[in-house]
């Protein structure tokens, strides 16, 4: 009963601030929805026993990635007004191609049932259980190098976005090392002979 | 050795033609008459000999093959020769009087500047006709046929520069293809049920034929025999210029006069009449064709001849005289009389040839004029021109002892006595035609040769006769006109002179009749007085004379009083209208609605250019996939994955509901 | 009770919003970004309820291999983003169109 309650609550807050994300005019209130969305995806998932997975999300997701969002949003100087234009042209078009995956959506899983005559909830849970143990279980012995990928690809990551949004300023002074080790004895030296004085 | 004469006789004209045409400039105008008069009388008196081996000595028929072409499909395609008694006789005819005309022509084209282009075109002529009527199968003969077509195309448009004889020389050559449309039909379907191009065998196959029938549309099955007789006489009809195919003969007269003589009198038309006459073995077989073959010579014997009465052209009258006397060829054919048809042919040939070149003496004494309303009186200025001409107008109208007489009689007679279907009509049109030939002759001898001088006073005194050249061919044309048919009309119509050549089943075999009536020539010239034909023949000059000399001015009443008539005659009975106004033009308008709906419209327009342009609409709409935006992208993939979930679940969803 | 076919149908419509979203934003790459953020979300939730339902722990490793590339993926786009804007002085996609065909 409790789970049915809170389903239903948490569900429509996510579902309104993915409503929110869509529909805000300030870039702002959008990131911020989407940090609400998160939230309560987090506690959706705590329903269903993924509660490591539930932190991560809050971790990762809301803690770095939207906030790297924000701060991107407000380092950008966006222009507001503009963005208010020409919404209501395709409303209709991007709800009936919404509203139709919908209703497949709903249609297969809901009135088919998938096709599967599932039980209502899984095996019951052992004491000591916990999700944390069962992930770390799998994650690095079957699923060892997929992590090692999975770091790479962060690595990856971290490579790109330096290396997209780097750029010189004026005045800055930096090492060359490439120009450094590249140097050739005749531009930095140069042998002048010079006529010794004669002393007086 | 008889297979070297026989190309010697075929080849030697044609050896000349090139000489003649290729190197006319180099050996000159003498040079080129000389050559090729030389080839053609090599000719003659080769085929005179060979007459004399098959009449006389009693050789046999002649059948080889001379060269193979190529084999195709099994059908072997061969140059070959058969030489029995109608070939030789054809054979006689057409070198002689080509022999003649070349002499003639001497005198008549003296001052024409294609001289030697003539002499060449005329040699090229007997070379063609001499390998039609010495062939042994289909496609010389087809060869033969063609070959004679173009000469005459080149020959009647002999004054390119003349837009009137390039109108008729297209025209001939245009209602000849026609016919031969039908000729190529005929032998399609003598290749399609005998597998060969010979002659031999398709005489062989005949009766076998006979019994087949022939099924062109669902439900009607026509007599396999009927069909390929009447598709040669088609054939016939285009070349021999029977009614519908008649209208280029008239128009043909725009080419030098010889060549009326040689090609549209003597030679060329009568190759129709020869072939119907080569194929007797198949025509007897199909009652029905025979019919056809009577009636359209019926209808052309008497329509042509009325013609001849209100036309004032020289030429035109001969022509149409010709037309006349050709539907009587193919009447006779048509009676199963063929030995009376060539005989007829040989007859005709002598004196229209010579009618033709007396009308061209005329047109040289004054001065190209060629309106008999110009002329009269003639007679004392062109002495021997006008003798030799009446003794062709007497063979013409059947003057009793003429050579004419016994062959136009002997038909008339045949065509009493046969049971043919459509033999009342024929006799009806042939007795009448007698009073109309005999009429329009004599209307044209004395317009132009008897009462007053109606030319103009500088034509008048340069009045003359013509020079030798033209005036011994008239003569020597002018005795066999006379004397040939006495001599010959026993053995050729009575005592089977043909031999194998000419088949007649016995059911028609009017002539036996007839030779059985009549033993001798003096007793078929005595018989004749107990029929019909002599005494129409004799009203038909008295009217003539009536109209034409004691009462000039009548003709003129007659034609206010009978204008209707006179309409239609002069109309020609409106063929050349139809042919030009609703053929002609039908054709040209079918080929403008082809070129502006067909090709511009549909074609290019709809296809070439519909197609492009259509590529180009959808490229436009298409373009509009492509429009750099990311968030329409995205939509369209998001579309694309509905669709495909939605086609994908569509019969699970459904299917179990 | 609420059973597998409810969490599936809240994907669904996570899924949907975003992808209303994707079209509807016209102006904002920011917004974009966001949108392919909630879907990742979305398609979270069916890993996590199918991984539940079924006592199976690989979907939820899965997600977590998700959650890694869904933010190495956003920096990236942040980034071009920030040397976006700094070319084109703004983010209206709109001008994004020079792929043009």
């Amino acid at each position: 009963m409790l789970t049915t309650i809170l389903f239903y609550f948490y569900a429509a807050i996510l579902v309104g601030s993915a409503l929110g994300v869509v529909l805000a005019r300030n870039p702002v209130r959008a990131a911020l929805f989407l940090v609400l969305a998160f939230f309560t995806s987090a506690v959706l998932w705590l329903l269903l026993e993924a509660e490591f997975l539930g932190i991560v999300l809050v971790l990762v997701y809301v803690g770095a990635v939207m906030v790297l969002f924000l701060f991107v949003i407000m380092m950008l100087d966006i222009n507001i007004a503009e963005l208010r234009a020409g919404f209501t042209r395709y409303a209709p078009l991007g709800a009936l191609i919404a509203g139709l995956m919908i209703c497949e959506i709903v249609y297969v899983v809901w009135v088919k049932h998938l096709g599967y005559d599932l039980a209502a909830v899984g095996a019951p849970l052992q004491p000591g259980d916990s999700n944390t143990k069962a992930l770390g279980a799998v994650l690095y012995t079957d699923y060892a190098l997929p992590f090692q990928l999975a770091a790479v690809v962060l690595l990856v990551a971290i490579v790109a976005a330096i290396t997209l949004t780097m750029r010189r300023r004026a005045g800055y002074k930096q090492q060359d090392i490439a120009a450094q080790v590249a140097t050739r004895k005749q531009d930095r030296l140069r042998v002048v002979k010079v006529e010794p004085e004669k002393r007086r | 050795m008889m297979q070297n004469v026989y190309l010697a006789i075929a080849l030697a004209p044609l050896v000349a033609a090139v000489v003649a045409g290729l190197g006319g400039r180099l050996i000159g105008r003498a040079g080129a008459h000389t050559v090729t008069i030389l080839g053609v009388a090599l000719s003659f008196v080769l085929s005179a000999w060979v007459l004399k081996g098959q009449l006389l000595d009693g050789q046999p028929a002649y059948n080889g093959a001379v060269y193979t072409w190529l084999v195709t499909d099994g059908i072997p395609m061969q140059v070959g020769f058969l030489i029995d008694r109608l070939t030789a006789l054809m054979m006689v005819v057409v070198t002689f009087v080509s022999l003649m005309v070349h002499v003639y022509t001497i005198g008549y084209m003296h001052d024409d500047d294609g001289y030697t282009r003539f002499f060449a075109y005329i040699s090229l002529f007997t070379f063609a006709m001499l390998m039609l009527v010495m062939s042994n199968n289909f496609l010389q003969l087809f060869f033969g046929w063609e070959a004679v077509g173009l000469v005459s195309y080149l020959l009647i448009g002999f004054w390119y520069t003349r837009p009137t004889a390039i109108f008729a020389n297209l025209k001939a050559f245009l209602v000849n293809r026609v016919g031969d449309f039908g000729f190529l039909l005929g032998i399609a379907g003598i290749v399609h049920f005998t597998g060969s191009l010979d002659y031999a065998r398709a005489f062989h196959f005949a009766p076998q034929i006979a019994q087949q029938s022939f099924t062109l549309f669902e439900g009607q099955a026509w007599n396999a025999m009927s069909v390929i007789c009447i598709c040669l006489f088609v054939g016939a009809m285009g070349k021999s210029a029977q009614v519908p195919l008649h209208v280029w003969l008239p128009d043909s007269m725009e080419g030098p006069t010889p060549i009326s003589a040689l090609i549209h009198a003597a030679t060329m038309v009568t190759a129709g009449i020869f072939m119907v006459a080569r194929m007797s073995p198949l025509f007897e077989l199909s009652p029905t064709a025979l019919s056809v073959v009577l009636v359209i010579g019926a209808t052309t014997a008497l329509f042509m001849g009325l013609l001849g009465i209100v036309n004032n052209d020289i030429k035109r009258v001969v022509a149409y005289s010709t037309l006349s006397q050709l539907g009587y060829m193919t009447v006779a054919l048509g009676v199963s009389a063929y030995s009376a048809g060539i005989f007829h042919l040989m007859t005709h040939a002598f004196f229209k040839a010579l009618l033709f070149l007396g009308a061209g003496s005329v047109i040289i004494a004054m001065h190209h004029e060629q309106d008999m309303r110009r002329m009269g009186g003639l007679k004392k200025h062109l002495p021997i021109t006008y003798w030799t001409t009446l003794l062709g107008a007497l063979a013409l109208i059947g003057f009793p002892g003429f050579s004419g007489f016994f062959s136009k009689d002997a038909l008339i007679e045949a065509v009493g006595e046969s049971h043919t279907p459509g033999h009342v009509y024929a006799l009806v049109c042939v007795t009448a035609g007698v009073f109309i030939t005999a009429l329009y002759t004599f209307r044209m001898i004395f317009m132009t040769f008897h009462g007053e001088e109606r030319m103009d006073a500088h034509t008048r005194e340069h009045l003359h006769e013509s020079p030798w050249v033209v005036t011994v061919p008239l003569v020597l044309l002018a005795i066999p006109s006379v004397v040939v048919g006495w001599l010959t009309v026993g053995p050729v119509l009575f005592h089977g002179y043909f031999g194998g050549a000419i088949v007649v089943s016995p059911a028609h075999d009017v002539l036996g009749e007839l030779g059985r009536e009549y033993t001798t020539p003096l007793a078929f010239l005595l018989g004749a007085f107990r029929g019909l034909p002599i005494y129409l023949a004799a009203a038909g000059v008295l009217c003539a004379w009536f109209l034409y000399l004691k009462r000039p001015e009548l003709p003129a009443r007659a034609r206010e009083l009978f204008a209707p008539l006179y309409r239609v005659l002069d109309n020609k009975y409106w063929f050349d209208w139809v042919n030009e106004n609703v053929i002609a033009s039908g054709s040209r308008a079918l080929g403008r609605l082809f070129w502006r709906v067909g090709d511009e419209f549909v074609i290019d327009g709809a296809l070439v250019n519909g197609s492009a342009r259509t590529v180009g609409w959808l490229a436009a709409v298409a373009r509009h996939l492509q429009s750099g935006y990311l968030y329409h992208y995205a939509f369209a993939m998001i579309i694309g994955l509905s669709a495909l979930l939605a086609w994908l679940l569509w019969p699970w969803l459904f299917g179990r509901a | 009770m609420i059973g597998l076919p409810h969490f599936l149908v809240l994907a669904g419509v996570l899924f949907s919003i975003a992808v209303a979203g994707v079209f509807l934003n016209r102006k904002n790459v920011i917004l974009l970004l966001m949108c392919i953020e909630l879907m990742l979300l979305a398609v979270n939730f069916n890993f996590i309820a199918f991984s539940h339902w079924l006592n199976d722990i690989n979907g939820q490793v899965f997600v977590f291999f998700i959650l890694t590339v869904a933010a190495a993926e956003s920096a990236i786009g942040l980034a071009i983003l920030v040397v976006l804007f700094r070319e084109r002085k703004s983010i209206n996609v709109d001008n994004l169109d020079t792929m043009r065909g």
